[in-house]
């Protein structure tokens, strides 16, 4: 019978969401925690290996150089807290995290920690911890080095600009500080980079670490505006409850701002664009 | 469980996936016929557009074809297609690509609608005097298409799912909604992922079986 058939598909379709759903919804309130063992981080390191995620894409932060290796201001921080973990250089393997991937690979413990550009917030909190903050990011503008017409958010209206698709970035430039902007947004930070390079956009924004890495990586064309649009604390994350792991990766932050190598760092990749180092951020989690 | 919803446009953003899906169609329906008509014209070079161009356009990424249509088109010539702003600008480009990509799928389609036609068919009109566009338009086509309905139902809800690509250019569709809510609620990933599934589910699963129907009761009985 056809009706039938039609009601059986509908029976399966509908049963499918709701199984989805209800998968959804158990995640969002269970916490986790409780897969992948519960050993926690330091013991893990105890066994001489540290799986770390980063972003492989971000020059200044984390980046694949064309070797293999990793580079970048969180590649150094992932470093020193594996180091402060007695964990070597050459032990740790460097596992590439999408943003939207963070809090499940934390979960399911495909890594240990994650050290990249991952702001805290309370949301990404109901699925794991944080350690940190290990710096103090801003949204910021990008522009043209000859550019002098944008100074603050107060300019930008009227202004062609860029960001990448369903970042938090993108979006409090739609609901908040420049509503009447013209905004084109891509699907990564390079297409934003040509645009502005030619002319068809004249500011990209997001935190100005990664605008930083760009600027960095072409020397000259672009500069920082300095606009401090928005606070973005960037924090390790681990996974939720492991209490022990977060104080051992506090203390490795601490040692690594008061011995003078946070300042290097952050001044080796970030400093080239003209970038103000601030004071390291105090341990707020 | 559900309360996050009220924050997000989401009816909205599927609306405009709706509208992309609605305008890329008719224009792949009208700039597909015209290929398969020109595939099956008697002019050469005609005949050598249409191939060359299906055979470009199809094997080429549609992720490629739309960023071309804003980096190549928009940015670099200057092609506004009378937008005023960047939304207007990337929604028209937007079906530009689609409609430029989905038309070749849309005249194979119709190409082998028309070779269900028995060739008799064409050669009595020709007997009759009819001109190819008369043989085309009043004989073959209007059977070509009643036995193509169920093949260009596929291509629709493939169509409906690749209007989601908009979003690498920034269109405001589904797809673009999905990523701020992935970056927003990061602790109801699953759920969010869920909603947008069943929503395209919501618009695919009755084309099909609406479209499978009149593909029933269109075609025709040899």
């Amino acid at each position: 019978m056809r009706f039938s058939r039609v009601l059986r598909v509908g029976a399966v379709v509908a049963a499918t969401s709701l199984a989805l759903a209800a998968c959804g919804g158990g995640n969002g309130g269970g916490g986790g925690g409780d897969e992948g063992g519960n050993e926690s981080l330091v013991s893990r390191a105890e066994s001489g290996r540290l799986t770390v995620g980063i972003k492989i894409d971000q020059p200044g932060l984390g980046l694949q150089t064309p070797d293999g290796g990793y580079e970048g201001f969180d590649v150094d921080v992932a470093k020193y807290i594996a180091k402060e973990l007695g964990v070597e250089e050459g032990d740790i393997e460097f596992v590439e995290t999408p943003s939207a991937q963070r809090e499940n690979m934390i979960e399911k413990g495909d890594v240990d920690f994650i050290v990249a550009s991952y702001s805290i917030t309370d949301e990404r909190k109901q699925k794991v911890d944080f350690a940190g903050p290990y710096f103090l990011a801003h949204q910021d503008l990008l522009v043209r080095a000859d550019d002098n017409s944008i100074q603050g958010a107060e300019d930008l209206n009227g202004k062609k600009l860029c960001s990448v698709r369903g970042s938090t970035s993108a979006q409090n430039v739609k609901e908040d500080f420049a509503k009447d902007a013209d905004l084109q947004e891509y699907a990564g930070y390079s297409e934003c980079l040509t645009g502005l390079e030619n002319g068809a956009v004249d500011a990209l924004t997001t935190d100005d670490t990664i605008l930083a890495g760009y600027a960095a990586q072409n020397p000259g064309k672009f500069k920082l505006v300095g606009a401090n649009l928005s606070d973005e604390n960037y924090g390790v994350g681990l996974k939720k409850g492991d209490t022990e792991g977060r104080t051992a990766i506090n203390n490795a932050i601490k040692k690594m701002q008061d011995s003078g190598e946070w300042k290097k760092s952050a001044e080796k990749w970030f400093g080239p664009s003209g970038y103000q180092v601030g004071e390291p951020p105090a341990i707020e989690q | 469980m559900f309360d996050f919803l009220s924050e997000y446009d989401v009816l909205g953003a599927f609306w405009v996936t709706v509208q992309l899906t609605f305008f890329s169609a008719i224009g792949s329906l009208i700039w597909g016929t015209i290929l398969a008509g020109m595939r099956v014209s008697p002019v050469p070079l005609m005949r050598g557009f249409a191939a060359s161009y299906i055979n470009l356009m199809r094997n080429t990424p549609l992720t490629l074809i739309i960023l071309a249509c804003s980096l190549g088109l928009n940015q670099t010539l200057g092609m506004t297609l009378a937008g005023q702003n960047f939304e207007q600008q990337n929604y028209r480009l937007a079906i530009l690509g689609f409609v430029a990509y989905t038309a070749t799928f849309v005249c194979e389609s119709i190409r082998s609608g028309i070779n269900t036609v028995p060739v008799g068919q064409a050669e009595a009109a020709r007997a009759l005097g009819l001109g190819f566009t008369q043989v085309l338009g009043i004989v073959v086509l209007p059977q070509a298409f009643r036995s193509v309905v169920g093949p260009l139902a596929s291509v629709l809800i493939a169509l409906t799912k690749n209007t989601t690509i908009a979003s690498t250019i920034g269109v405001a569709e589904a797809s673009l909604l999905m990523s701020e809510m992935i970056e927003n609620e990061s602790d109801k990933i699953f759920l969010v992922f869920a909603i947008f599934a069943l929503g395209f589910v919501i618009l695919t699963l009755p084309t099909g079986l609406l479209l499978g129907w009149v593909a029933k009761k269109a075609a025709v009985k040899r």
